[in-house]
């Protein structure tokens, strides 16, 4: 797959330079400082500095006005025990991304196969590419329009399926599964143009040996094709995990976290813990928590890739 | 593939089926943006018409002067233009540099450095904003276009990508151009930079509109929305004061959308190239 030599994390260096011993060592050094300098002093000052101050917020309590105060682990405590919201925000984030995964990559990888017989492969990969450029507040008010009571949505539902449709985003049941739906029209497009480079750069000489063999059809997409693109579908599912653990525009606008908690997630959670409430040190913890989860579901992806996929060499 | 002449009319017509069917998805796909520019052309009482039509009693270009009018939304823009293209900047230089002394440069450190690199991109934003938040204040950035660029403009991203692309370079080329006489800023700026265009390009793109879109982090720096607010945060804005004049909340809407598309459209090559090879953009 075209991912893998750039995620390659082998040693720097291109081969072994010749053994000739070569003039200014010590201005190479310096000049290195030169180069690296910018960055380095960027990611000290704006990542490995706040991460180190994340840690320490995380066991204080820290307003955002006024002095801070050691607390240990309670504001952890608080999260998993008192708080009445962070609970229900981690239900709903898994909730969400336990749809919006598997509904992304299906959808991604259907139209995958069927625009790659297409003429027009690339006219279709950029048309449904789309709403994963435009900006996520303006495509989530668009939805937020087409879900209203007496919106379109609505209307079509009742007058195509005869069903009398829920207020969307005001109804406990509907709210989350409509912030899924939108999400998953603006980001599958993404998943879509992976998939079909991958499905692109299936060796044709595999191909030909399973239409030898006489795999058709399903047989053939289960055991053939499946396998030979499963390194994309690997770092799809990875990345689009990782990124819908962290959903918080989409529910921001469409309801507000509502009706009640039930679209809140963690990190509107940690946003509103931090800003709303003030308390940076409850926001910082909630954010630690998050991490964990993800870092979590990362090793538990990378262990399980030995059973599901293969890599060509 | 064998040419039997009864099969080909059939495959065909297989083909325009499918293609009919596929205009058939995308156009109900792209139906909310249809809808929007409609909406966004409507006169304010017809924009929930029963049953639902996308074309009204008049076409209203006004909507679109009137969001102008209500808001400063040529100042988001301006904002929105200035700091992804500042931070863009900021994101190409810092990267080359470093991708250039982590790729082909011998120094003491370098691979430990660069490890540390690695580790800082499992991170987060969410880790992050909090602190970053503080340290924001403490450096009296509140409020500043500084505070929107800066903080996301070191990534270990644009280094792993292009230090990715410098490793290629043979080794024959440095040593040559080090043999006429060529210094490492030489080196930089005459050989990597130019053998690294494509990957630049990409990767430039993908900032810019990362910055654009970008909406958690100015929600919680920018108080003062019509003096440096930036698009989303002036279309949230927007939204939340004329929430029930839908034609112009529509028109804001397609306002934000038109630079990203525009930028597509002009650049789509490069940016199905850049997700297709380097998983850039995924959010």
């Amino acid at each position: 797959m075209a991912t893998t030599p750039l995620l390659s994390t082998a040693a720097p260096g291109r081969g072994k330079p010749p053994r000739r011993k070569r003039p200014g060592r010590r201005a190479e050094q310096w000049s290195a400082f030169g180069f690296a300098g910018p960055s380095v002093v960027g990611l000290g000052l704006f990542t490995l500095f706040p991460v180190a101050m994340a840690v320490v917020m995380s066991l204080f309590h820290w307003p955002m006005l006024g002095e801070p105060s050691f607390l240990g682990l309670d504001n952890f405590k608080y999260l998993f025990g008192e708080d009445p919201n962070f609970g229900v925000a981690l239900r709903n984030t898994f909730i969400f991304t336990g749809l919006y995964v598997p509904l992304n990559v299906i959808v991604a990888l259907g139209l995958a196969f069927w625009i790659n017989n297409s003429r027009f492969a690339q006219l279709w990969r950029v048309l449904f590419f789309i709403p994963a450029i435009t900006p996520m507040v303006a495509n989530a008010v668009i939805w937020k329009m087409l879900l209203q009571p007496d919106g379109t949505f609505a209307y079509y539902l009742e007058s195509l399926f005869g069903i009398s449709a829920p207020n969307f985003l005001a109804d406990g049941r509907t709210a989350l599964l409509s912030v899924v739906a939108m999400s998953v029209w603006q980001g599958f497009g993404y998943n879509l143009i992976v998939f079909s480079a991958a499905i692109n750069e299936m060796p044709s000489n595999v191909l030909e040996a399973a239409q030898l063999d006489g795999a058709t059809g399903l047989r053939k997409f289960w055991s053939v094709q499946l396998p030979l693109i499963s390194p994309a579908m690997f770092f799809a599912t990875t990345m689009t995990l990782i990124t819908s653990m962290q959903v918080f525009t989409q529910p921001y606008i469409l309801t507000a976290g509502g009706p009640g908690n039930s679209t809140e997630t963690l990190v509107m959670n940690v946003y509103q813990a931090g800003f709303q409430s003030r308390d940076l040190g409850l926001a910082a913890s909630g954010a630690w928590i998050l991490f964990a989860i993800i870092l979590l579901i990362t090793a538990l992806q990378f262990v399980g890739q030995k059973k599901w996929v293969h890599y060509e060499h | 593939m064998s040419t039997d002449a009864p099969a080909r009319p059939a495959r065909t017509l297989k083909r325009i089926v499918s293609h009919v069917l596929l205009a058939a998805v995308a156009l109900l796909f792209l139906y909310p943006l249809i809808f929007a520019v409609a909406t966004a052309l409507k006169p304010p009482g017809e924009t929930f018409a029963s049953p639902p039509s996308l074309i009204g009693s008049d076409v209203r270009w006004q909507n679109f002067a009137d969001v102008f009018t209500y808001v400063p939304f040529h100042r988001y823009i301006l904002n929105g233009l200035f700091v992804a293209g500042a931070g863009t900047l900021v994101v190409l230089a810092a990267s080359a540099m470093s991708a250039y002394a982590f790729s082909s440069l011998r120094w003491k450190g370098r691979d430990s450095l660069f490890l540390v690199f690695l580790a800082t991109l499992m991170v987060p934003q969410e880790v992050l904003v909090v602190p970053m938040f503080l340290l924001m204040r403490e450096l009296g950035w509140v409020d500043s276009y500084a505070s929107l660029i800066f903080p996301w403009a070191f990534t270990a991203f644009g280094t792993f990508l292009l230090r990715q692309f410098f490793r290629a370079v043979p080794y024959e080329l440095h040593e040559a151009a080090r043999i006429d006489g060529a210094g490492p800023v030489r080196i930089f700026l005459r050989i990597m930079l130019p053998i690294a265009k494509p990957a630049l390009g990409v990767l430039a793109v993908f900032t810019f509109i990362n910055f654009w879109n970008s909406f958690l982090w100015p929600l919680i720096m920018i108080n003062d929305v019509s003096e440096r607010g930036t698009v989303p945060l002036g279309m949230q804005l927007f939204f939340g004061q004329n929430g029930n004049q839908w034609h112009l909340v529509m028109a804001a809407a397609v306002v934000s959308i038109l630079p990203t598309l525009l930028l597509l459209i002009a650049l789509q090559k490069h940016l199905v190239k850049g997700i297709a090879t380097a998983g850039l953009g995924g959010r």
